[in-house]
């Protein structure tokens, strides 16, 4: 078993500056209201975690929703799709069991043969992680171009706290050499360690939670010791930051941590998605990134950490260039997405997610 | 299963790739070996736009095997900016009624399972509204 040392944190910094070229989101348009799942399970009665959460077409899936971010994120970088030198999509619903996702979205933004392209997992942080990777494989020369995202349609058992939350979407990071970037990723910190507090068996529909685990021994201590090492040996507090981005599993979680870190709430506000489009998983944090950036000027500076069960975070410091306001407007912005809404019952959800057994 | 054939496609079904004319600059979809326009031999590849709009609709209540889970459902018949008609189902549509005219733009989805839960999956491209 291996012991923490919490005074002695590694900055993961690449060798040639890094950073995000281009940029893009995906939320589905279908929402269901979380009054709608007490209405069902409970009569009504109990407090609400969020007031709505994205649901999938019946269309859709990872690798249909990680293709039209990867696009947007394409149209913002403004590069030519075979320069990409990796496509990794991290995700906890890929839709084949074996055969990757990646090749796929690689396929249809036009970056094929000439990439790496593999699928990533890591429950919720599945996607900071490939943006951690491919700020190595651009920060050490390997590759001009990489591509990183988080995307999710999160399952929740019926009934389930989780249904709730369990929502659908994420985001899709370019990353390049700093110089040609809208936002510069100063560094990165990575803090795991091995906790039951989340899981799915193989073959399995739905998760499993660890009860008690859930919150201060996974969600908490890892995101505070990520967000607190990576600013501790950057030199910087709370104050340095004009925004900040958590993982968010609901909405309290993630303003509870963010408020003991001594974040505003002002601060966290563009990136809290969670209330509105549900826990996007892979996709949260990226996501909240992705609305972020929609809406920062030169000069601002972001802290984003992502969370995943199992359990670690990653935590990045973050510099807006002159660039992004430009290119935030090459795309469809997330707050544009989150307004396409179409609301639907129980009854819809149940056939949109295939809850239904039809034989 | 078709999976041959799903494979040779998946350039203009995921992407609206086709082609443009070396002759005489028609773009041309599907992609083929004789320009429609011209007559001349054509082979240069061409993405779309992707964007268009309707020029003829129909609802699809009984649907064909592989498409019935997601009956019913619209088919188009979408005038691209770039010139060729495609058929193409409609996505995202809900309640808004569908209007000749309406303005469309290309989203790669999932079209069906190729041999049920078992089979690959076939990605294509559908239309949605364009705001």
């Amino acid at each position: 078993m291996t012991t923490p040392h919490p005074h002695s944190p590694t900055l993961l910094k690449p060798v040639k500056p890094v950073g995000i070229v281009g940029y893009g989101a995906y939320v589905p348009r279908y929402r269901l209201p979380a009054k709608e799942v007490a209405r069902v399970w409970t009569g009504g009665k109990g407090g609400l975690p969020i007031k709505e959460k994205a649901v999938p077409g019946l269309d859709e899936d990872v690798i249909t929703m990680s293709i039209e971010a990867a696009r947007n994120a394409m149209l913002r970088a403004q590069i030519d799709p075979t320069e990409l030198r990796a496509v990794w999509v991290g995700s906890e619903s890929h839709p084949y069991a074996v055969k990757p996702t990646s090749t796929l979205v690689a396929e249809a933004i036009g970056a094929v043969p000439n990439t790496q392209a593999a699928d990533w997992e890591f429950a919720c942080k599945a996607g900071t992680e490939a943006l951690v990777a491919a700020m190595g494989l651009v920060g050490s020369g390997m590759g001009h171009y990489a591509m990183a995202i988080g995307m999710d349609t999160a399952q929740g058992k019926p009934g389930d706290a989780l249904e709730y939350t369990a929502g659908a979407g994420g985001g899709a990071f370019i990353l390049g050499p700093a110089e040609e970037s809208l936002a510069i990723i100063n560094a990165s910190y990575s803090y795991v360690t091995d906790t039951p507090d989340f899981w799915r068996r193989e073959n399995q529909k739905y998760p499993e939670h660890g009860m008690r685990f859930t919150g201060e021994p996974a969600y908490f201590k890892h995101i505070t010791e990520a967000a607190t090492h990576l600013m501790e040996a950057s030199g910087t507090t709370a104050k340095d930051y004009k925004w900040a981005v958590f993982h968010q599993p609901n909405t309290k979680f993630a303003q509870r941590v963010s408020g003991q870190l001594g974040f505003s709430p002002e601060q966290i506000e563009p990136g809290l998605l969670v209330p509105v489009i549900g826990n996007t998983y892979a996709g949260a944090a990226m996501i909240g990134l992705t609305a972020t950036l929609d809406i920062a000027q030169p000069g601002d500076r972001i802290l984003v950490v992502s969370f995943g069960s199992g359990a670690g975070s990653d935590a990045f410091d973050i510099l807006v260039t002159d660039a992004a306001p430009l290119r935030a407007g090459l795309a469809t912005k997330t707050q544009e997405y989150i307004s396409r809404r179409t609301e639907i019952d129980y009854a819809m959800y149940v056939r949109y997610r295939g809850k239904l057994q039809m034989k | 299963m078709e999976i041959p054939r799903h494979w040779r496609l998946k350039q203009q079904r995921y992407s609206l790739v086709g082609e443009v004319c070396p002759h005489c600059d028609h773009k041309i979809f599907p992609p083929r070996d004789i320009c429609p326009n011209c007559g001349d031999e054509a082979k240069e590849l061409f993405t779309f736009s992707g964007k268009g709009e309707v020029y003829s609709y129909t609802k699809i209540y009984e649907a064909p095997t592989g498409f019935d889970a997601n009956a019913p459902y619209t088919v188009a018949l979408v005038k691209l900016e770039e010139g060729p008609i495609i058929t193409a189902q409609l996505t995202d549509l809900d309640s808004t009624p569908v209007e000749i005219g309406m303005p469309v733009e290309m989203v790669t989805r999932k079209m069906r399972n190729d041999g049920d839960e078992r089979g690959i999956i076939v990605y294509g491209y559908k239309f949605r509204l364009r705001t």
